[in-house]
Order: structure tokens, then C-alpha cells, then sequence
């Protein structure tokens, strides 16, 4: 448990302490907000789906999460450059626990992230119509941040060096956001692309958060719920694994 | 005998490439050992695999009795380590860069804060113990890792060059550090230098690798008898040989690239 807490700590106390990388990546989700938001608002009215802020917010604020765990996870790489990943190598402890408590601290980290840009919805004109159940839209955020994380330490065990950091944020953190039903909703895609959403497990998150925000959940947030913890098990079980093949 | 490391006919190879062949050698508990050779000899191969980073193609290791192949918790128990290149955490401060390392390997909260500030005084870093890291030289994070390598009282502590880009005088207090410790409580030392007359001064007994393979092994005065020269650097260059090593070097390591995630 030592073990754990002590990888934990350690990613919030970074966290805490890169207030640039904090402030940072609060421009995207902004962005969004604003020109997405506001921009699209009209249209997304005069079509019948109601308020696009009100749409819009739980999927930024997915994205925001989003980010910041494959981030996190991915800082496997760096710790691999500067040298400090061996110390953890070395030390009295199995490699899935390091991971483990890698994992946590990096979606602990990817929520706080989350909850400031779900305080930013508000300027925003986001609204909340019913606290109650605002706890399980936290469930679902720390089940957003886990996949990630663990989805991001898994690739960053086999990746040498940050010449993939590229590839993996075209190829899988945008297409992953894009298509995953946070910036429009579901109802009658063509076919190809509801496939593709089907099969990201960032759907079924943005999906129980709007759900439990106000709005209208598509798969139920039963189905929403046991998707992102069964693909959680599923990408910690092979971040652990490919963590513990790795060789200095 | 009392032999703390004993490796026996140790292999490593990768694809056609023989890094470590035949190596054979026993470190004897409390004394300090210079394992010596030139760039791309196998040294750094041999300390991963004596530290359970890498497994070896063939052989025996036996570790404070037990074998890294098989008992990894318990070897990694039994040693500290310094690393060739900077192994800190940079944006932590010197203390709990410490205090993680405790924490991982168990030593408990009342004795980690103790042995702490023991080691932090003893490699003069205490008063800056909340600074972070990244504001620290070179030298000063070569001391604090020495410190954070003794910090759960191991067996045995590794060191892979560890004085390389010091100046005179940081190079001087590090090896009274290891001296002192190793006299005070016991620790064995197993460490790699290009600094013979570094070797020449603090090891009870040095072996040469070179090609993989170790050539001799004894005192430094043995070695000096047994090439006939004055000191320990003509020694060793009587048994390696002038050439450069620079090229075979830089082949291995890219060849270590492409294979394995460096």
C-alpha cells in the first residue's frame, strides 16, 4: 500500500507544482467552450437540440480529462529520459503496484483538471439542474481518468522516446475525443461512424456524464457505467503488464 | 567464505553479440570492489544484471544469498544502487527525493527521518534539504544520490562510475563517503571507475574486464607485480591495450538501442 501511496503523492505533488502545465491546459477546453459554444449555439437551436453550452460542457470537460491522463501516463517517458524510472525499477516492490500508483496519481491529477474546467463551464452559462447526482458525474470522470491513464503508461512501457508523442496525439487522443460524441450528439450518424463511436470507450464516458448533468443519457448509465469499467480492467491488466516487461 | 556476490560463469548476449561471456568472479562481505575495464567492456551489463534490470543469457548470481533471476524482491532488498547517468527525481526537493525512496523500500517513518538527516548531513546537503532538485549541480545530485543509496541500510552498494564529470574535490569527498560507510557500518562496495587511481585507492581487490570477459583479478599491488609495472594505470593499460574502444562502443549501443527500449 506504501508503495502505492508513495507514486501517488508524487504525481500530485508534480501536478500541484506546474502551475504552467496547469493554466496550459486549461486553453483548449476554453477554447472550446467559447468558440464551439457560443459559435454553434445558434445553429444547434434552430435545429431543436436545445442549449449547446448545455451540451457541450460534459464533453470538454471529458476532453480536458482526456488529455491530462494520456498525459500523465505518458510521463512513463520522461521519467525513462531523466532517469528516474529506474529508481522504481530497482526497488523492493512488484512492478504492478508501481504502475498501479502511477495510475491513480495520473488520474487523480486528470479529475482536479476536470473539476477546474467543469467550475469554468459555469462562466460559461453551463447550469446544473440536479446536485444529486453530481457524485456519480465524479464517478464517471475518475472512470474516464483511469482508462486513460492506464491507456497512456501501457503505450509509454514501449515507447523509447517522445518521437511517438505526435503520433499517439493524431492518431489516438484526437480521433478519440472527435469521435466520441462530445461534440455532437448520436442520433442518426451515418453508419461507419457509429460503429466508431460505439467502439470508444470515451462515448460511454461523455455519455454518463451528460446523463447525470441534465441531459439525456443515449446507452443508460447502467450500460455507460459497467463499459468503462470492464475496458478499465481490461487496459489496467495490459498497462501492467507491458510496464513489467520493461528493461533499462 | 564469506562471499556477499559470487557470479558464476555468467553470460549475456544479444542476437550474435557476446556483451558479458564467461564472467566469473566472488566479492567477499565488507570490502570494497573495482570492477575495471574500458568503454563497451560489459561492466554496465554485468551491474544490470547483478541488480535484477536485465536477466542473464546463462550463469549464476547470487546476490546476499539469493539469485535475481528468481528472488528480485529480496535482491533489491539487499542493494542499494548509484547509476551511471542521474536517476532523481528533479522537480521533488532533495529530501523527498529521500523520503520516496524510503517509503518504497519500507523503512519506517520514525527511522526514515532519522537515517535521513544522518546521510544528508553526512554528504553536507541538509540546510539544503527543501530545495528542489533541479536547482542542484552536478555534484551535489552525485552525493545526494550516494546518500539515497545508503538510505536503507543495504548489503551491498552498486556504483557505476559515480564520480565521472566531478571536479577534484567532489570526486575526493565521495570517496571518503564510501570509505567512511564502509568502514562504519559494513556496507560492500562494488563500483566502476575510469579513475585508476581512484580504484588503486579505495579497493581491497579489482577485477579487469575487457571484450566481455575478465582478464585478472586481485590487489591492485597483485596486478602491478603481475605486469610488472608501477601503477595500477600502466597496469591497466598493459592488460587492455592502447587502442580506443570508442567505435565498438557506440556499435553496441546502438545495437542495445534498436533491440531494447533504452
Amino acid at each position: 500500500m506504501i508503495a502505492i501511496y508513495t507514486l501517488w503523492i508524487r504525481e500530485i505533488k508534480k501536478y500541484y507544482r506546474s502551475k504552467s502545465r496547469i493554466i496550459g491546459s486549461l486553453g483548449q477546453p476554453i477554447l472550446f467552450l467559447v468558440a464551439l459554444g457560443f459559435g454553434l449555439s445558434p445553429v444547434f437551436q434552430k435545429a431543436g437540440q436545445g442549449n449547446y453550452i448545455q451540451f457541450l460542457a460534459p464533453g470538454v470537460i471529458s476532453m480536458s480529462i482526456l488529455f491530462m491522463a494520456v498525459f500523465s501516463g505518458i510521463s512513463v517517458i520522461w521519467d525513462r529520459q531523466f532517469g528516474f524510472l529506474k529508481e522504481t525499477l530497482v526497488a523492493p516492490v512488484p512492478r504492478w503496484k508501481i504502475m498501479l500508483g502511477r495510475t491513480l496519481g495520473g488520474a487523480t491529477v486528470a479529475v482536479m483538471q476536470g473539476i477546474i474546467v467543469f467550475l469554468i463551464s459555469f462562466f460559461a452559462g453551463f447550469r446544473i439542474y440536479n446536485f444529486a447526482l453530481l457524485f456519480i458525474t465524479f464517478i464517471f470522470m475518475c472512470l474516464i481518468a483511469l482508462i486513460f491513464t492506464a491507456l497512456g503508461t501501457g503505450i509509454a512501457s514501449v515507447l523509447e522516446d517522445m518521437h511517438g508523442f505526435q503520433l499517439i496525439m493524431n492518431f489516438l487522443v484526437m480521433p478519440t475525443f472527435f469521435l466520441s460524441g462530445a461534440l455532437f450528439p448520436l442520433e442518426n450518424l451515418p453508419k461507419v461512424l457509429n460503429i466508431i463511436v460505439k467502439f470508444n470507450p470515451l462515448t460511454y464516458g461523455v455519455d454518463g456524464m451528460r446523463g447525470t448533468l441534465g441531459g439525456v443519457s443515449q446507452f443508460g448509465l447502467m450500460t455507460d457505467f459497467w463499459v468503462l469499467a470492464i475496458v478499465f480492467i481490461i487496459f489496467i491488466s495490459i498497462g501492467s503488464y507491458l510496464f513489467s516487461k520493461i528493461q533499462i | 567464505m564469506n562471499n556477499i556476490i559470487k557470479v558464476k560463469n555468467l553470460f549475456k548476449k544479444y542476437g550474435d553479440f557476446i556483451a558479458v561471456e564467461d564472467v566469473n568472479f566472488d566479492v567477499e562481505k565488507g570490502k570494497i570492489f573495482a570492477f575495471l575495464g574500458p568503454n563497451g567492456a560489459g561492466k554496465t551489463t554485468t551491474i544490470k544484471m547483478l541488480t535484477t534490470l536485465l536477466s542473464p543469457t546463462f550463469g549464476e548470481i547470487v546476490i546476499n544469498g539469493f539469485d535475481p533471476t528468481k528472488e528480485q524482491e529480496k535482491v533489491r532488498e539487499s542493494f542499494g544502487i548509484v547509476f551511471q547517468d542521474q536517476s532523481l527525481d528533479e522537480d521533488l526537493t532533495a529530501y523527498e527525493n529521500l523520503d520516496m525512496h524510503g517509503m518504497l523500500y519500507k523503512v519506517k517513518s520514525k527511522d526514515r527521518k532519522k537515517r535521513i538527516e544522518q546521510l544528508l548531513n553526512f554528504v553536507e546537503l541538509w540546510d539544503r534539504k527543501d530545495e528542489l532538485v533541479k536547482y542542484f549541480s552536478g555534484g551535489m545530485k552525485r552525493r545526494l544520490e550516494i546518500a539515497r543509496g545508503f538510505l536503507h541500510n543495504p548489503k551491498v552498494l552498486f556504483l557505476d562510475e559515480p564520480t565521472i564529470g566531478l571536479d577534484p574535490q567532489t570526486r575526493n569527498h565521495i570517496w571518503n563517503y564510501l570509505k567512511k560507510m564502509n568502514k562504519e557500518e559494513g556496507t560492500t562496495v562494488f563500483l566502476t571507475t575510469h579513475y585508476m587511481e581512484e580504484a588503486d585507492k579505495v579497493s581491497d581487490k579489482i577485477a579487469i574486464i575487457d571484450h566481455g570477459k575478465i582478464i585478472t583479478q586481485g590487489t591492485s599491488e597483485e596486478l602491478k607485480n603481475q605486469t610488472k609495472t608501477n601503477s595500477l594505470e600502466e597496469a591497466f593499460l598493459e592488460l587492455t591495450g592502447k587502442e580506443i574502444r570508442e567505435e565498438k562502443a557506440k556499435n553496441f549501443a546502438m545495437f542495445k538501442n534498436k533491440k531494447f527500449h533504452r
